[in-house]
């Protein structure tokens, strides 16, 4: 198989756009297709500042990598979760991710949740027993507040994660299979600013996760390969795989998916957004936006944790 | 033969047959994995050689 561009061997062969490159013209395109979908959606401009929640993995880093080759002012945060029962996951990527940032120049953040909270994740879904023994829902918690908190206490205009299109499509399929109205008409590739939370966006979520590796390997990012030993059985890991059965027979269907989903929701197709609207009250504790009066659900659970 | 590796697990497959037809034999989807061969990745038509080791890097990362 040919590349494309010059008729070198090709590294990568991308089905779904009919489209094989060779090394040198992969790790051009996948830049050049970031900036595409960042002005397309109107995701943040050269003067903002970014802040790019980096977790060591190939999809954030790449992102970083990406963001800072394009000539944006990206900084990272890294949030060390304490999972370092068995693998010793956390400190392994935080030290990627360390190194990462050291070589390239690139500002890091780092966010300490133990130091934070008194207790490691596992430590905190195991004394508010939220999650029914797996820590993910915690972890889903603690990182939007401390992502919110960052961006907000240190200017961040804009919060970027690495989210890619087969991350989008899992969840996609998730809400669907459900009909979740709300979470629905939510996801895209931008979630616009409110008072007090940054603007949200997903650079990566037209590019498939296959692709982003083969960037990652490519561009020689070292990245941590394991999963998190949570994430281990974890629902959109299924909903992954039976996407990609999917897409094995339908090159494409993924992409499909996704975008026919952003034009029905353009359309009004789920829900009236006024229908939706909530006001949003200030955390007495942290000042962070809440749906209902009084402390919002990390301060209540940081509180609970904390009188075990 | 050709030794393929993924995540720790070893198969062996038969050289002069393409890395698409190799997938299809130990039943890894060719959509959740990327192939290398020393380093360098290869695509669905390379022929695998009688004596190589080809590891499969998985696509599927959670955390």
């Amino acid at each position: 198989m040919k590349c494309r561009t010059c008729g070198q061997k090709a590294a990568v062969n991308m089905r779904q756009h009919k489209l094989a490159l060779c090394k040198e013209h992969y790790l051009e395109w996948v830049p050049a297709q970031v900036e595409r979908f960042i002005k397309k959606y109107r995701m943040f401009s050269r003067e903002e500042k970014i802040l790019v929640a980096v977790s060591g993995g190939k999809d954030s880093l790449s992102l970083w990598d990406i963001l800072h080759r394009l000539g944006y002012v990206a900084d990272g945060l890294y949030i060390c979760l304490g999972i370092d029962e068995g693998i010793a996951y956390s400190s392994e990527s935080q030290r990627l991710t360390e190194e990462f940032a050291a070589e390239r120049g690139l500002k890091l953040q780092i966010v300490n949740i133990q130091q934070q909270t008194g207790m490691t994740i596992p430590e905190l879904s195991t004394a508010t027993m939220r999650g029914r023994g797996k820590s993910c829902s915690v972890c889903g918690l603690v990182k939007r507040h401390e992502m919110n908190r960052i961006a907000r206490d240190f200017g961040y205009a804009v919060l970027a994660t690495g989210h890619n299109l087969d991350d989008e499509a899992a969840v996609l399929f998730g809400n669907t299979l459900t009909w979740s109205g709300e979470y629905l008409l939510r996801q895209g590739p931008v979630l616009p600013a409110t008072p007090g939370l940054a603007r949200k966006v997903k650079p990566l979520c037209r590019l498939y996760e296959r692709e982003m590796l083969a960037y990652a390997l490519l561009r020689g990012i070292e990245y941590i390969y394991d999963e998190c030993p949570f994430a281990v059985g974890a629902t959109s890991i299924y909903y992954k795989e039976l996407l990609n059965e999917l897409e094995n027979n339908r090159p494409g269907a993924k992409l499909s998916f996704y975008l026919s989903f952003l034009e029905a929701r353009k359309k009004g197709l789920f829900a009236e957004p006024e229908a939706i609207q909530q006001e949003l009250h200030p955390c007495p504790n942290c000042g962070q936006p809440t749906s209902a009066p009084g402390l919002c659900a990390f301060c209540k659970m940081t509180s609970k944790a904390n009188t075990v | 033969m050709v030794k393929i590796i993924l995540r720790g697990k070893e198969y062996e497959v038969r050289p002069g047959m393409t890395l698409l037809s190799a997938l299809k034999r130990i039943d890894i989807l060719p959509e959740s994995v990327i192939a290398t061969r020393d380093g360098e990745l290869i695509v669905e038509d390379e022929i695998l050689r009688e004596g190589e080791t080809i590891k499969l890097v998985a696509v599927i990362s959670g955390g």
